[in-house]
């Protein structure tokens, strides 16, 4: 099938869109190593957002990967992951801000560097929210797609490098109309020292409406509920 | 574990919070917080807003990454979503609390155990309706990742998570210093469908010391 969109994203670039329910967004670490901090919000609704605590504690996890879902705070699915050739996804560490990036990589502003400076992900969630009239007040814990935190019995967190190889995919498929708005600025904790321009891929697909025997939704119980309530949101609204 | 030197008796405000209910409180730069957990194993949902612009609010991940762990203790900072901190935790006879689990709401309830739980209160409508109360500009928007005190969220290493039983007791207690004006908004969690509360919410008592 060919995607109705291709698009690759240079190092620490930004992207956002609203992507309508059924579709896919397919992401391709190119260079091996990538990180993209996403937020999901529902279009139509845009109060209604990614959840991180609902994703972690309706599915007894505290990383993602396929076939789980991506929860909104309303008790409905955003998104479900139908494929992942990467295993985990990081989403309890946020995103880099500006004081962050300079402490850790020093200065390399635009008058130095052109288009090569330091973003950072702060930065860039901000700017791609105001577009759609969102802003400080929406910005809310982030998916850290392609980047593995692990934590030991203490809580304590480390970052496991090289996580993800070039070539690495992760597909989504919306459950609702998503405004997606995301950017390829590196992980917070990741220890390397150098500031990195990742390329990554971007694909959307069209597909077709999931069956309540998903494997997104059969995983967990929570998860078939979860879609049962967006079934009912969409019946009232369409 | 660290105790506390302050003593009740010297406190300038103390108030009892029955579970299902909210408090909103302002806790002025330097003023010290105690939650006491009265009754044993009650989760405590708690957020705090910048007391001069609500928009600077409580940063779950910014706390989480700050300090490269999960669990909220005796030194941990409570940092803002605009990178600073806004209270010190500086007392904790519990050991451990948890910021991952976020505030339990209707809607999540038909998520988590079954459509009809949706009926039952919990804490994002105590959320709601206190910070309405507080700043009448406050919406849904200005609800994010809040802490929950007392509460214990396991993580284990290959990536599992649990609400579980809880490690708290009658009068274990955790304390913070404020580092800046904030207004502190607790919920005392009115779930009944899991162990977060010991299955019996019970409540918790606020006292503050300059």
């Amino acid at each position: 099938m060919n995607p109705i969109l291709e698009k690759t994203l240079h190092g620490a670039g930004m992207w956002s869109a609203v992507v309508s329910r059924g579709k896919r967004l397919r992401l391709t670490d190119l260079d091996g190593g990538a990180n993209v901090g996403m937020l999901l919000y529902n279009a139509l609704e845009r109060i209604e957002r990614y959840n991180m605590p609902d994703t972690l504690k309706g599915q007894h996890i505290f990383y993602l990967r396929a076939p789980y879902c991506l929860h909104s705070d309303m008790g409905r699915l955003i998104a479900s992951i139908t494929e992942d050739s990467v295993g985990w996804h990081d989403t309890v560490c946020g995103h880099s801000d500006a004081a962050r990036v300079l402490a850790k990589y020093g200065g390399n502003n635009y008058q130095k560097s052109r288009n090569h400076w330091n973003r950072n992900g702060r930065d860039c969630f901000l700017i791609e929210l105001a577009k759609w009239g969102l802003g400080k007040k929406d910005l809310v814990p982030n998916l850290n797609l392609f980047s593995k935190v692990v934590s030991d019995e203490e809580g304590k967190l480390s970052f496991i490098p090289d996580h993800s190889k070039a070539g690495g995919v992760i597909e989504l498929r919306f459950e609702l109309d998503t405004l997606i708005v995301l950017n390829t600025c590196q992980h917070p904790l990741d220890p390397d020292l150098v500031y990195r321009h990742r390329h990554v891929k971007l694909e959307v697909f069209t597909g077709d409406s999931p069956a309540p025997d998903d494997p997104s939704f059969t995983i967990r119980p929570e998860n078939l509920r979860a879609w049962e309530n967006n079934q009912t949101y969409h019946t009232l609204r369409f | 574990m660290t105790e506390s030197t302050l003593n009740p008796v010297t406190a300038v405000f103390r108030e009892v919070i029955p579970a299902g209910d909210w408090w909103v409180h302002k806790i002025k730069k330097g003023q010290t917080l105690r939650i006491l957990d009265l009754e044993g194993n009650q989760a405590a949902d708690t957020l705090f807003f910048s007391a001069v612009a609500p928009t600077e609010r409580y940063s779950a991940d910014r706390t989480i990454q700050e300090q490269a762990a999960l669990y909220l203790t005796t030194g941990t900072k409570l940092m803002s979503t605009e990178g600073n901190a806004l209270l010190t935790i500086t007392a904790d006879t519990c050991g451990r609390h948890d910021t991952l689990g976020g505030a339990c709401s209707r809607e999540s309830n038909t998520m988590r155990y079954a459509h009809d739980k949706e009926c039952m209160h919990a804490c994002r409508d105590s959320f709601i309706r206190g910070a309405q109360e507080w700043n009448v500009e406050l919406t849904k928007r200005d609800i994010t990742c809040n802490i929950n005190f007392f509460m214990n969220v396991p993580v284990s290493a290959d990536g599992g998570l649990t609400f579980a039983d809880g490690i708290s007791a009658p009068g274990r207690y955790v304390e913070m210093v404020a580092e800046m004006d904030v207004v502190c908004l607790i919920s005392n969690c009115p779930q009944l469908n899991n162990p977060c509360n010991g299955w019996n919410p019970t409540p918790v008592e606020v006292l503050i010391w300059n």
